[in-house]
């Protein structure tokens, strides 16, 4: 799987599927997911499938097995896999087929692997039902290929269950298995999509590596640019299930010529407008912090401080205390020690100890929008609540102060007042979260994960809005996120979280100019770049600083 | 921390465009000619018992308890279906049956969704010692069988309606009570709700206007569940003489009195027996539908 | 230490509590009565003298923290104290009828469990075909019917019209056991008929539920032979559901034979129940809520441990 020199696609084709449609059920009707599209692939090539949600794009690779969702049908087309047409096969050749030619990497693998069987039962289902291997051999074979994906204890790692084994291991685990009767033909179904960035490169890596090794097929589909670069030979734009492009993965990443997929490429080149001079008395401080929910810490002692018209982000990956962090400043976790200062003046721990005017200063927009507004309140209710209960605002002044809102964050007024969320897009329904923390005329808001439910098209907009509102109300941001191309995008300042504590904190330019903490330099080589030789490149860096660091020890 | 599960729904979530919602009469009916036969067949025969309950007096010959003839009178003639074991007319006292059964489980189920619902929203929203002191009480109430602890109630306390009423209606409210609980600390948990409690609002709108509006379909569908079991729960007690006392006409006592007639092969004790039967069928087959709509379950696998 | 051991344990003490509790509410009822036993008893005759007298027999005026405390290790012998209706030990009432009333609702739940757990999961695996959607149908059907109207139909077409088995159930300790499953066919096929559709359902939805999981769709992509899925994939993980579907509406049949027992005259202990109600026969009355909350509270229980001690997290800790 290699889109540097080392081509070993044949001409053969491997799998061909002509004119698609699936069509999935909504209610009593069906409706298109898929329109025709048009998918070849030749043995031992890797296509990547890209696009947005809804694309369509899970539901081409699961067809490529002739396989449907329930709730899903395909409604036409042909499906031809090395000569045989999977459309009109029996079910009993599409068994033979599955499994043993073409294999499934699903995205979540704690969900796929069954929660009542050791790891290694599961691998050798395959070989054995299918009459290919015998149990011993199957065994033997699970047990190298759990090396050659560097699982740790190879031997000893397939008797575990799967609740037994982290994440990325799972992960791992799952390709073995996909792999056990050497398909032809692999789909990887947003394999990496549920891991933090740092497993995401070992995963990544290893399945690059077995997949070459092996002269695999492999059909991967993704939402990420980045990862698909390194990953694919071919590039597929799938946006409402229908193509928008397709070319040799060097040639797309240089030259796209579809406008929607330049508009996809260019979208992390936004960056925030540099800051302003900043007030000397910081809006927020977070003042020597520790706090646990029960028994368990989260946090220890941390320190912060956030300037009115500046954006600090607050990077980590799972588990790392970026959202206790704004738990504990919006009162919702009262903390064990330390204290949340607003303008030097101490907070009430607990929120329902607050003033109202003090709970009114700070805001928060989430990560969900489609939780995070009440589906049963007319988007009026939604703006209009804290407009009433914090200003008092009545009748006919109530009314223009929400036009005014929605106009702020460029909805149109008399198209949206009266709806429910669930008549908006999901960016709509983060404008409509902004609005409401806007209505209540904040100094701060805390913005948790705010894009990252979102397409990145759409998030890009969200971005622009909040810059544009942070310039004009002079407003101070909290920004946590996973993702530190967004951290690049708006940040003024960065604190880099790990394990409930501050690594490292500082500008954005010292952030990101070396030399980093060791923790936020693993941090941001792990971010994968639209270069389709990063994955190689970083993971000789990484090699040869081992090879550095084993000399020295010696 | 929730990364990886928002970008999976966001994946599942999107493959189709948003259906729009539409308002008003228009769409209720529009569901309902989309109805299946058997939701619809529920609906007419709900609605056939609801008008006989409320027109009793008018569509029945004779008074509630009235004796106008001699026991068992057989079908035909002057009375359409005989009389009871006392004597009096079997239609009208199935007639005024329907008034007093069903009124009075109605009655019941209100007030068990009233001690229910609101015990269980606050449960949810409260959370903490509020959330286990009630959960604990509701525990224990419903580690008896319901039925063994009516019988024990009513000997402490007698059989009389209102006794009834409120002893039947803080049973089942221990089951509302679940219910309301388990939705209302599903929606709870929404970010939304936690906007609304930084945001310094009280509990009352947070009950009232964040969690109750979000409950309300699996709200109703439950009531017409409950009162089903209610319903049915009356009726056995009528039947062994310890609910509806005579001589107000209720189904339930009703097979009790005529039951000796079986064993003649007459069906005439049936058939208080069936009209509860098509009334708890009907309300079933509506709440399936409904239940079937709004979980927004598709039933294929 | 394993955890399964600390839970399987911590829900047993929990069982025990709640039983203790239970205790406690039914014995505490007859605290709240308006008056007080004495005066229940004798009704018309109460005279100040008379209530006097019949308190101290009752022992009703020792505390009733000692009250209880006696009553409840009566209870754990065997001695359950003696009826107000007929003046005799309650334990003798009680020691047959509970017999009958096991032998009833065990005949039932014989016949019930694997028609209801097979009919179930043919249901689940054939969704949607006609055959599911007649279940379906047929079930809502059945549980709306009350028992009474399900015992009168079967009276009226098994006994009165057919003659093949009789509409009392009347056995006494000497009945042979052929002769006795004979008279108990209807009651128990009454219970059957109610228990089975509720059973049917929850497995139905158990299963469903089940076969929607992720690792099943996985199963279905290596293309493993439907059987194979059913038997390895499935059942492994649906014995937690399925056990505790039967436990529950065994649980459920326990309060069933109620009402059937008083339609069909069957000498058991809701037959006893609903009489000494009538009564006001309290001691009585007490005493079978407790057992029938005990037997209703240790099925419960059963139902979690075998939950428990089936869920392979717990099985195979980390």
């Amino acid at each position: 799987m290699s889109t540097n020199g080392k081509n070993n696609t044949g001409n053969e084709v491997l799998l061909e599927m002509r004119g698609l449609w699936i069509e999935g059920q909504v209610e009593d009707d069906w409706q298109e997911i898929v329109k025709g599209i048009d998918v070849t692939l030749r043995r031992g090539e890797v296509l990547g499938l890209i696009g947005e949600s809804g694309a369509g794009k899970s539901t081409i690779g699961l067809a490529a097995m002739a396989f449907a969702r329930p709730g899903c049908r395909i409604s036409g087309g042909t499906i031809v896999f090395d000569g045989v047409d999977l459309m009109a096969a029996s079910e009993y050749k599409k068994r033979s087929v599955r499994g043993v030619r073409i294999a499934y990497v699903a995205q979540s693998a704690a969900a796929a692997f069954n929660p009542a069987h050791q790891l290694i039962d599961q691998f050798v289902e395959s070989p054995v039902q299918h009459g290919i291997k015998s149990r011993s051999v199957a065994e033997a074979d699970a047990k190298d290929l759990y090396k050659q994906l560097l699982l740790p204890d190879p031997d000893n790692i397939g008797y575990r269950y799967p609740h037994q084994v982290s994440g990325g291991q799972l992960q791992r685990a799952m390709t073995a298995m996909a792999m056990a009767c050497q398909p032809d033909l692999i789909v990887f179904d947003e394999p990496t999509t549920a891991l933090d960035v740092t497993t995401q490169i070992e995963v990544l890596a290893t399945i690059r590596d077995i997949v070459d090794q092996f002269n695999t097929g492999a059909i991967y589909i993704t939402h990420d640019l980045a990862v698909v670069a390194q990953m694919a030979d071919r590039i597929m734009v799938l946006r409402y299930g229908e193509l928008v492009e397709e070319a040799d993965t060097r040639t797309i990443m240089s030259d796209p010529r579809a406008d929607y997929t330049k508009t996809l490429w260019a979208v992390r080149s936004f960056r925030k407008t540099a800051a302003q001079q900043q007030d000397p008395t910081p809006l927020v401080t977070v003042d020597h912090v520790t706090a646990a929910y029960g028994d368990i810490p989260v946090l220890h002692d941390i320190s912060f401080e956030i300037h009115a018209g500046l954006t600090v982000a607050v990077v980590g990956e799972s588990g790392s205390g970026k959202s206790t962090a704004a738990r504990v400043i919006t009162g919702l976790l009262p903390p064990k020690e330390g204290r949340v200062l607003f303008r030097d003046e101490e907070l009430p721990g607990n929120y329902w100890k607050r003033s109202k005017d003090q709970l009114r200063h700070a805001q928060m927009i989430y990560q969900m929008p489609d939780t995070a507004i009440n589906p049963r309140q007319r988007i009026r209710d939604i703006i209009g609540r804290p407009l009433t209960f914090y200003l008092g605002l009545r009748g006919k002044e109530l009314d223009q102060r929400i036009r005014a809102l929605l106009e702020m964050i460029e909805l149109d007024p008399s198209q949206f007042i009266e709806r429910y969320p669930a008549e908006l897009s999901g960016g709509q329904k983060q404008r409509i979260c902004i609005a409401r923390a806007l209505a209540a005329e904040p100094d701060f808001i805390i913005c948790d994960e705010v894009t990252s439910a979102l397409d990145q098209l759409v998030a890009e907009e969200i971005l622009k809005l909040l810059d544009r509102l942070q310039q004009e109300l002079n407003l101070g941001y909290m920004f946590i996120t996973h993702d530190l191309a967004t951290v690049r995008a708006i940040a003024d300042e960065v604190v880099v979280m790990l394990q409930g504590e501050i690594v490292e904190q500082g500008s954005k330019d010292e952030i990101f100019t070396p030399p980093h903490h060791e923790y936020t330099e693993l941090l941001l080589s792990s971010v994968p770049e639209m270069d389709p030789d990063w994955l190689d490149r970083v993971l000789q860096q990484r090699k040869e600083k081992d090879v550095k660091a084993s000399a020295q020890m010696s | 921390m929730n990364e990886p599960a928002d970008i999976d729904q966001a994946q599942t979530a999107d493959a189709l465009p948003p259906a729009r919602r539409e308002r008003g009469w228009d769409a209720v009916w529009r569901e309902l000619k989309k109805a299946p036969w058997t939701a619809k067949l529920g609906l007419v025969l709900i609605l056939g018992y609801v008008f006989v309950a409320v027109f009793a007096p008018v569509l029945t010959p004779y008074g509630e308890s009235e004796i106008v003839g001699r026991q068992f009178e057989p079908w035909g003639g002057q009375f359409l279906l005989g009389t009871d074991n006392l004597g009096r007319d079997m239609v009208t006292r199935l007639i005024y049956g329907a008034r007093n059964t069903i009124g009075i489980a109605f009655l019941t189920t209100c007030l068990a969704f009233l001690i229910g619902g609101v015990g269980g929203i606050l449960a949810a929203v409260l959370g903490r010692w509020m959330d286990q002191l009630l959960s604990r009480v509701v525990d224990i109430l419903m580690a008896i069988p319901q039925l063994i602890f009516a019988l024990l109630l009513l000997t402490i306390f007698g059989t009389s309606i209102p006794v009834l009423i409120i002893i039947i209606a803080v049973l089942d409210s221990t089951r509302v009570f679940r219910l309301a609980r388990a939705v209302g600390a599903n929606v709870a948990v929404m970010d939304f709700v936690e906007a609304a409690r930084v945001r310094g609002e009280g509990i009352g709108w947070i009950t009232i206007r964040e969690v109750l509006p979000n409950i309300m379909a699996p709200l109703s569908a439950e009531f017409g569940l409950r009162f089903c079991f209610v319903f049915l729960t009356i009726a056995a007690l009528s039947f062994l003489g310890l609910g509806i006392q005579p001589p107000t006409a209720d189904w339930g006592s009703m097979v009790r009195d005529n039951a000796t007639l079986i064993t003649y092969g007459d069906i005439t004790p049936l058939l208080p027996a069936a009209a509860i039967a098509m009334l708890t069928i009907a309300v079933n087959f509506v709440v399936d539908w409904f239940l079937h709509k709004t979980s927004g379950l598709r039933d294929e696998y | 230490m394993r955890p399964i051991f600390t839970i399987v344990a911590q829900r047993l003490a929990l069982g025990l509590l709640v039983l203790f509790a239970v205790s406690l509410i039914i014995f505490l009822g007859v605290e709240l009565l308006p008056g007080d036993l004495a005066e229940e008893i004798l009704g018309q005759a109460a005279t100040p003298e008379t209530v006097a007298a019949m308190r101290k027999e009752l022992g009703l005026d020792l505390p009733p923290y000692i009250r209880y405390f006696e009553w409840l290790g009566g209870m754990v012998q065997g001695d359950f104290g003696t009826s107000l209706a007929s003046q005799r030990e309650i334990s003798e009432l009680i020691g047959v009828r509970l017999g009958n009333t096991l032998f009833l609702a065990g005949l039932a739940a014989a016949i019930a469990v694997p028609v209801a757990v097979t009919l179930g999961v043919l249901a689940a695996l054939y969704r949607n075909s006609l055959y599911d959607r007649a279940v379906n149908i047929f079930t809502l059907t059945s549980i709306s019917f009350p028992e009474f109207f399900i015992a009168y139909i079967l009276i009226l077409f098994l006994s009165v019209n057919a003659g093949w088995f009789p509409s009392l159930s009347n056995v006494t300790v000497e009945t042979p056991l052929w002769e006795r499953i004979y008279r108990c066919m209807l009651p128990a096929l009454t219970l059957t008929l109610v228990v089975t559709a509720h059973m049917m359902r929850m497995t139905r939805a158990s299963i469903i539920n089940l076969l929607s999981s992720p690792y099943i769709e996985m199963a279905n992509l290596k293309g493993l032979k439907r059987s194979h899925i059913i038997v390895r994939h499935a059942l492994p993980n649906a014995w937690a559901p399925i056990v505790n579907v039967i436990v529950i509406n065994l649980a459920y049949l326990i309060v069933g034979v109620v009402v059937v027992e008083v339609v069909f005259v069957y000498p058991g202990l809701g037959q006893l129940i609903v009489d000494s109600v009538q009564k006001r026969d309290l001691p009585v009355v007490q005493a079978c809520s407790l057992i029938f909350a005990a037997t209703y509270i240790l099925l419960n229980l059963t139902a979690d441990i075998l939950s428990i001690v089936t869920n392979p997290r717990l099985l195979h800790p980390r």
